[in-house]
């Protein structure tokens, strides 16, 4: 689904990383590691068309654009737990309800909380609002930054679970994590070294 | 688990407009929700206005000739000023909290999204500027004449305010302070309509035809209604794209 080839990209005068090939298949996990600074979330956010300023060609085989999952949460304060689901779906082009929304919240420990406001959650939550998202639309392709960051045990197993039923299903995941998974899967890793 | 209802909007150019109009419903929803939930955050600029309104007849004294004088300059520079404080509130919140990378990184129209916004921005600070005009009319001693001709110019012109604004806006959004360059960069662009603006009320209180000045505002929105939202487009990109 992912063919990327050449890839050079230069910051702040520093090369992280010169010539390099990505390329991602239908069950397929990727997974970038590097030490902080090496550019991986730079390399994340090239691959989804957030970051322009580098060399290297891209070319996406996919019928819906990937899921990406930034460093900031994604969700607006002021809006709640589902407004903002139904929000960042219809984004997605998928148009979820509330009885779709329930049953992903409460498997991410955040039942009851639909009709919360966002600035009252914590961060991991706001992050786990956002996950949500993974579970309700439909696209093949996952790309997750430090997914796993402030969350819990139980939710990091259910997150887990999760990518393995989307790898099942032919999907694609890229991740930035600095932890071995526990995914029983196709797993490939990609270090950044500068 | 997953369903998706409806079929899947293609690359059609029937399935881009489709999608286009309820992208642009359901941003203009999300956006007056925002706004009207942060109300503290949408009355100071029309606190703004009031006050610095309500300031000049102490300051000039209550005479009603140097009053209803003055008054097309000093209604027009205090909704400048407050269109100009009411900017901070158009793409902030969604750059800080990563709203705004979801929209860029989910390949849904830039523009359609900035022009949702944008009037979402206007229904919120630049239609209660309108609907304020006749008030602090009265405390400046317009004439029936002059109101309308203000009501009218402001109609026309607020919306033009905040599309022109809306580009230093997503210019400075990426910065901590903007404040002051986003007045340094919109002011500019602010000035034609402003000279065209008072000069319509001017006229319109003398008694003559103003039909020529409507259209010239009529004008001046319908062209930044169209090339804004590509500059605001491409300038949010830019700072999402660090």
């Amino acid at each position: 689904m992912l063919r990327a080839t050449g890839l050079s990209c230069e910051r702040d005068r520093r090369q992280l990383f010169s010539a390099l090939a990505v390329s991602l298949d239908p069950g397929q996990v990727l997974q970038v590691t590097g030490a902080n600074g090496s550019g991986k979330t730079t390399l994340l956010k090239m691959l989804v068309g957030l970051y322009t300023e580098f060399e290297g060609d891209i070319a996406w085989s996919l019928e819906r654009p990937p899921l990406y999952l930034g460093h900031s949460p994604g969700v607006s304060p002021r809006m709640t737990v589902s407004e903002n689901l139904v929000w960042l779906c219809s984004l997605q082009n998928t148009r979820v309800s509330d009885t779709e929304i329930d049953p992903v919240l409460s498997a991410l420990g955040l039942a009851g909380y639909q009709d919360n406001f966002c600035q009252n959650l914590s961060e991991g939550q706001r992050k786990r609002v956002n996950l949500a998202r993974f579970m309700l639309c439909e696209n093949p392709c996952w790309v997750m930054d430090e997914p796993f960051s402030s969350i819990d045990t139980a939710g990091l197993s259910y997150l887990e679970s999760e990518m393995q039923r989307h790898l099942a299903q032919g999907g694609g995941i890229i991740l930035t994590s600095h932890q071995s998974l526990a995914i029983n899967s196709d797993l490939r890793q990609l270090a950044l070294t500068p | 688990m997953t369903l998706l209802t409806g079929t899947r909007f293609g690359r059609t150019l029937f399935g881009r407009t489709l999608f286009g109009r309820t992208l642009f419903a359901r941003t203009l929803w999300r956006d007056l929700l925002v706004h009207l939930r942060g109300v503290s955050e949408v009355l100071n600029p029309l606190v703004f206005f009031l006050v610095v309104i309500s300031l000049f007849p102490l300051g000039l004294g209550p005479s009603p000739e140097q009053l209803r004088e003055v008054a097309p300059g000093v209604i027009w520079v205090a909704a400048l000023l407050a269109t100009l404080m009411s900017m901070d509130l158009m793409f902030r919140a969604d750059y800080d909290d990563g709203s705004l990378e979801q929209v860029i990184a989910s390949g849904q129209s830039v523009i359609v999204f900035v022009l949702a916004k944008v009037l979402a921005h206007w229904l919120v600070s630049g239609l209660p500027l309108v609907l304020l005009v006749p008030v602090v009319g009265l405390v400046l001693f317009v004439d029936s004449a002059g109101m309308w001709a203000m009501v009218i110019s402001l109609l026309l012109v607020s919306p033009t305010l905040s599309l022109l604004g809306a580009i230093g806006a997503a210019l400075t959004v990426s910065l901590a302070r903007g404040g002051l360059l986003v007045s340094i960069i919109v002011l500019p662009l602010y000035v034609p309509v402003l000279v065209i603006a008072t000069g319509m009320v001017q006229a319109a209180i003398l008694g003559s035809d103003v039909t020529g000045y409507i259209y010239w505002l009529a004008a001046a929105l319908l062209a930044s209604m169209t090339l804004a939202p590509i500059a605001v487009a491409a300038s949010l990109k830019i700072a999402v794209d660090q």
